[in-house]
């Protein structure tokens, strides 16, 4: 099954990437042979196969609820989450205005 | 089934709602990180490197989310899944720093379960209704965008990011604004009951998704819904309702067609409308997160979340109608909110123990206490109040002396009001400034002496067979006695003398 | 005097702790040779700063009778997929220029504890999307082989491509690489060194720039097993910051090494006799089992049936979590902003992405988005963790019957840089005996075996049961020690 310029021009839309005609030119070929490709997956007989769920098994831990327990995971420093914004304001990150 | 309808111009429609709660999980730290989930701290001054999506950051859940999230689910009756998953639900907002929220959609940690509310003749629901619950599951929370900083700019605060949210979810079973706002009530009675959640919608703690469609009276299939989103209190709820189904039947009786659309309540007007920025956000490309693995929880933890449960609201309201013998009306009333059950639960016993009696025996004058008289002084006190005073042993002993028929009730008011004004001991009162009721049977029974004397004629007519006669002596006795004798004392030597 | 360069891991840390030279001295060698070998184009910046506050921590310590750590004075390359402290960290993308951390990795923080220092972030295929080291914003990797009597560029494999050129160059002694379908292993069977993608979990990722996360892995890449052993060593270890990060204990691999494998059991697994592999990779994969058997160990054949749905099967799951875990380069928090006159908050995000991520990136990323969006979901991804369940069924099947396998690496050697550019597909293929172990979790290792005759290295590949990094390295070692591998590329830079 292939994908239409149409649909990429979606796909790229819905991964928010601006797409420019030039771009679509070579993408969408590309695009639909590496499905055709992927697609010989649809030969494996999976019935009954439980999709992967963990790599090595193991156990989901939990954790403490504990505030700050350790500064790489805790809250407190604004001026380093802040450090690299393109643009940061009164403590704020600031965005071109949304309309909600 | 409730009878709200809306009255078209081309017929009566009929509604159904369904609501999406998100409740936020008490906790001191967030659902994947270690900051801190108070509120209404300076601007991104608790959001972790994990929090802001740095390169390279990773989630390590929280037990104690998953704990409350869990014992919420059991005070529901729901089916608890030992094996649960986070998935990611992907789109791209300003306050959602991955570009994906971590939540659960194919394995939730909290399965079906119910909710029950209950008839309310004048507020519109007939009759005691189950509202079916499809799921609970835990998610993350998103940032807060500021619109009115800056002329050109939002500004965002990712504080509130990352921290643990419950999705309740109801089934479409719900038929009138009334029902809406009742199972709000209610659900938030109970997770307050549990401690999951604080409940305070003005916070943003609670806020409800409001899906609403509707039908015409007699149809089965299910119109098209719209979704009114982080709606924040019972009453907006029910507005939101009231205005979305009726724009809904203006819009299908005019020939149009109802968007399958995510709306907007503005408290202002009391209207509702379309959220643009979140117009195109609707293929959200759920996967499992493989930053972290299947939740799975063993007995001994399950366990401990059932043994931590608290009595709940209508266990509790059955105890106190059926072994405490409350009324029903006196029964709900004091289990709604857990400060009201809280406070009549101390005095219970206080008082219990002053009389030397069961809780059973003294549970109804408590209640009453409770709920008319004691409201009624402070309300008639104004500021003049000072409810530090109002300590459960001063009450009690106040209820002791009038179940000892020391005071009067009208006495155990003034009494009460003193105590609230100046913080002194009932007893001390009651002696001081006279207000007790005699007892003494000498002195009744002289009072009678001289009354069936002076009224010879009407003892006759009594004796005769004039039963009515016997209030003429009792009032004639209190007045004698300055309206302090003990009324059943004054009745039985009355019943003696009178033969 | 020792000429610093030709040193490995253990020789450094050896002669600084026996005094035979300070780590200062060493330090300077490598970061003269660095400065050099601009014409590699391996490293993104250079920090010689930091190799020398290191290496003086080092002397200083020794001086002082403290005991060091187990790479004590040993400079090595960290590719710029690790976030560093202070240190511009951009896994090679536009997006991330200029992007300074504060904060630092797990693996590469335990790097420094164990008395490494950095002589700068490596060069490498950008966000680790690619296998010829031609996807970076910073320009290609240029191999330090080329072939006989040739003077084109060639490709000294990817992701980690920085790594292996600085490493076969010796310009390090070792650096760090990441390996998600190949990234270690590839490049450092291009460039004739050795590199071991250990059991995943086993390196934390807490602090490492995600690609596709059930399947990125941290490890060494180095020009002897043993280094390698000495350096998995001290990037190993459980992290309570990453939720899949393994919470077991990190044996003493260097100390445990042993070549002798009597009694072990080597798999030859059918399937991977493709058509589209060397001849050249053929014969040494022959050759190398002839070497195991040598060591001592029995030859059985093995089977991986799914072996050819592997691939494919990676490229639905890699892409899928990589459009998801790249989501967060959007312009708001760190890195490139492209605000276009006028531009909303949605055209930011999309002018952003679109200016901040290379060909590459992009097409993988909306593969990604495709396989999951509604209505291709359960026929792409869900099959794809289906199969990738029975690849790892495979496995388990497969060490029944045996302790390691052997396999080759690569089907081809390296080929010159702009060859295969216009090819996806073909590029793809690269990683075909590569990304199965991947898949299925497990430590793979790529040891130098043989040349071509014209001249370009070619690495055999050991893949073992997951946890079992030893019986890797061991094989690897005896491989190791019979290929007598000793070729070193001609400079020309
Ligand atoms: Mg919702
Ligand atoms: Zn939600």
């Amino acid at each position: 099954m292939s994908v239409t310029r149409e649909e990429v021009a979606k796909i790229a839309s819905l991964a928010r990437i601006e797409m420019h005609e030039g771009d679509l030119d070579h993408l969408v070929p590309e695009f639909n042979k590496i499905l055709e490709w992927v697609e010989q997956l649809g030969e494996v007989d999976t019935s009954g196969v439980e999709p992967m769920t963990a790599v090595i098994e193991q156990k989901l831990r939990l954790r403490d609820d504990v505030i700050d327990a350790d500064p790489k995971t805790g809250g407190g420093r604004r001026d380093d989450v802040l450090a690299n914004a393109p643009v940061a304001e009164h403590g704020f990150y600031g965005v071109p205005k949304v309309i909600e | 089934m409730s009878n709200y309808r809306i009255h078209g111009a081309t017929g009566e429609w009929e509604i159904v709602v369904g609501l999406e709660v998100h409740a936020q999980v008490t906790s001191n730290a967030k659902l994947f990180s270690g900051a801190s989930t108070a509120f209404g701290a300076e601007p991104n001054t608790q959001v972790s490197l994990v929090d802001a999506a740095m390169p390279g950051m990773l989630p390590v859940p929280n037990r104690e989310c998953i704990r409350q999230a869990v014992r919420t689910g059991m005070a529901i009756e729901a089916q608890i899944n030992k094996w649960s998953r986070f998935d990611r639900k992907n789109y791209f907002y300003a306050d959602l720093p991955q570009g994906y929220q971590i939540s659960q959609l194919y394995h939730p940690l909290v399965g079906k379960g119910a909710l029950h509310i209950e008839a309310d003749e004048k507020a519109g629901i007939p009759a005691d209704k189950v509202i079916g619950i499809e799921r609970i599951h835990v998610e993350q929370d998103a940032g807060k965008l500021m619109h009115d900083q800056h002329p050109t700019m939002s500004y965002v605060d990712l504080n509130r990011t990352g921290v643990a949210l419950m999705e309740i979810v109801s089934d479409p079973d719900m038929t009138s604004p009334a029902e809406a706002g009742a199972y709000v009530r209610k659900l938030r009675s109970i997770l307050r009951y549990v401690g999951s959640c604080d409940g305070n919608m003005e916070e943003g703690s609670m806020r409800a998704d409001v899906n609403v469609s509707v039908r015409r009276v007699g149809d089965t299939e299910l119109g098209t819904r719209t979704e009114t989103k982080n709606v924040n209190s019972v009453r907006f709820v029910m507005q939101t309702i009231e205005h979305e189904a009726q724009r809904q039947v203006d819009v299908l009786e005019d020939g149009g067609k109802i968007v399958q659309e995510t709306r907007l309540f503005d408290p202002g007007t009391g209207t509702t409308r379309s959220m643009r920025s979140k117009e195109d956000a609707h293929d959200y490309r759920y996967f499992p997160d493989p930053d972290l693995l299947p939740l799975e929880l063993d007995d001994e933890f399950l366990e401990a979340c059932r043994a931590s449960l608290p009595e709940l609201p209508d266990a509790k309201r059955r105890r106190y109608e059926n072994e405490l013998g409350l009324t029903p009306y006196n029964a709900r009333e004091l289990t709604a909110e857990v400060e009201t059950f809280a406070r009549f639960e101390t005095l219970l016993a206080e008082t219990a123990s002053a009389l030397g009696k069961p809780e059973a025996k003294v549970a109804t004058q408590v209640a009453n206490w409770s709920l008319s008289v004691a409201p009624g002084v402070v309300k008639s006190l104004g500021d003049e109040a000072d409810m530090a005073h109002a300590t459960a042993a001063r009450q009690a002993a106040i209820l002791k002396m009038q179940d000892a028929g020391e005071i009067s009730g009208g006495q155990a008011k003034e009494i009460y009001e003193i105590v609230l004004k100046t913080g002194r001991e009932p007893d001390e009162i009651a002696d001081t400034e006279g207000l007790k009721q005699v007892s003494d049977t000498g002195a009744i029974e002289a009072a009678i002496e001289q009354i069936i004397a002076a009224n010879g004629d009407k003892v006759e007519q009594y004796k005769a067979g004039k039963d009515k006669l016997f209030g003429f002596f009792v009032g004639q006795t209190m007045k004698v006695m300055q309206g302090k004798a003990n009324p059943a004392v004054v009745n039985q030597i009355l019943k003696d003398k009178l033969g | 005097m020792t000429e610093f360069t030709k040193l490995g891991v253990r020789e450094i840390r050896d002669g600084v702790a026996g005094g035979d030279f300070t780590a200062r001295e060493v330090a300077d060698s490598f970061n003269a040779a660095v400065e050099a070998a601009n014409a590699l184009n391996a490293f993104i910046v250079v920090t010689p700063e930091k190799a020398i506050d290191a290496a003086d921590a080092v002397d200083a310590a020794r001086a002082a009778g403290k005991d060091l750590g187990p790479m004590a004075g040993v400079p090595i390359g960290m590719k710029d997929l690790f976030c560093t402290d202070g240190v511009q960290t951009t896994a090679a993308s536009h997006m991330l220029e200029g992007f300074v951390p504060r904060y630092e990795s797990t693996v590469s923080q335990k790097l420094w504890d164990a008395g490494c220092g950095m002589l700068g972030k490596l060069n490498m295929d950008q966000f680790a999307m690619g296998s010829s080291n031609e996807t970076s914003h910073f320009g290609n990797v240029a191999s330090p082989w080329r072939k006989q009597g040739s003077n084109a560029a060639m490709s000294p494999g990817g992701s980690s491509g920085g790594s292996s050129a600085a490493v076969a160059a010796r310009i390090a002694p070792a650096a760090t690489g990441t390996d998600t379908g190949g990234s270690i292993r590839q490049p450092a069977a291009f460039t004739g060194i050795c590199g071991i993608k250990p059991t995943y979990g086993r390196c934390s990722r807490w602090g490492v720039v995600a690609f596709a996360s059930s399947l990125d892995q941290a490890g060494p890449m180095a020009r002897s097993v043993e280094d390698c052993a000495i350096m998995l060593g001290a990037m190993a270890g459980f992290d309570p910051k990453d939720s899949t990060s393994l919470d077991a204990p990190v044996p003493d691999w260097f100390g445990n090494l042993d070549a002798d494998l009597r009694g072990k059991k080597v798999g030859i697994p059918k399937e991977y006799r493709m058509e589209g592999t060397d001849q050249a990779i053929l014969d040494s994969w022959d050759q190398g089992a002839q070497w195991l058997r040598d060591a001592g160990a029995e030859i059985v054949e093995v089977s991986l049936p799914h072996t050819k749905y592997a691939l494919p099967a990676y490229y639905i799951v890699a892409p899928a979590e990589a459009s998801s875990n790249l989501a967060r380069y959007d312009g708001v928090r760190y890195g490139l902003r492209d605000l276009p006159e006028g531009a909303g908050l949605q055209d930011m995000y999309a002018a952003t992405r679109a200016e901040g991520f290379g060909d590459e990136v992009k097409r993988r990323v909306m593969l990604g988005t495709y396989v999951l969006s509604a209505g291709f979901y359960d026929a792409y991804y869900t099959q794809a963790m289906k199969v990738r369940t029975l690849v790892q069924r495979d496995f388990d099947a497969a060490f029944g019957e045996c302790d390691v396998i052997l396999a080759p690496t690569t089907p081809t050697a390296s080929f010159p840089l702009d060859s295969l550019n216009d090819d996806p597909l073909t590029m793809y293929l690269n990683d075909v005996y590569a990304v199965p172990a991947s898949l299925a979790g497990l430590p793979a290792m790529s040891v130098p075996a043989t040349m071509t005759e014209d001249g370009l290295p070619l690495g055999l590949q050991i893949v073992g049961r997951a946890m079992d990094e030893q019986g890797v390295l061991n094989a690897g070692l005896a491989i190791e020690q019979r290929a007598g591998f000793t070729a070193q590329p001609e400079k020309w830079w």
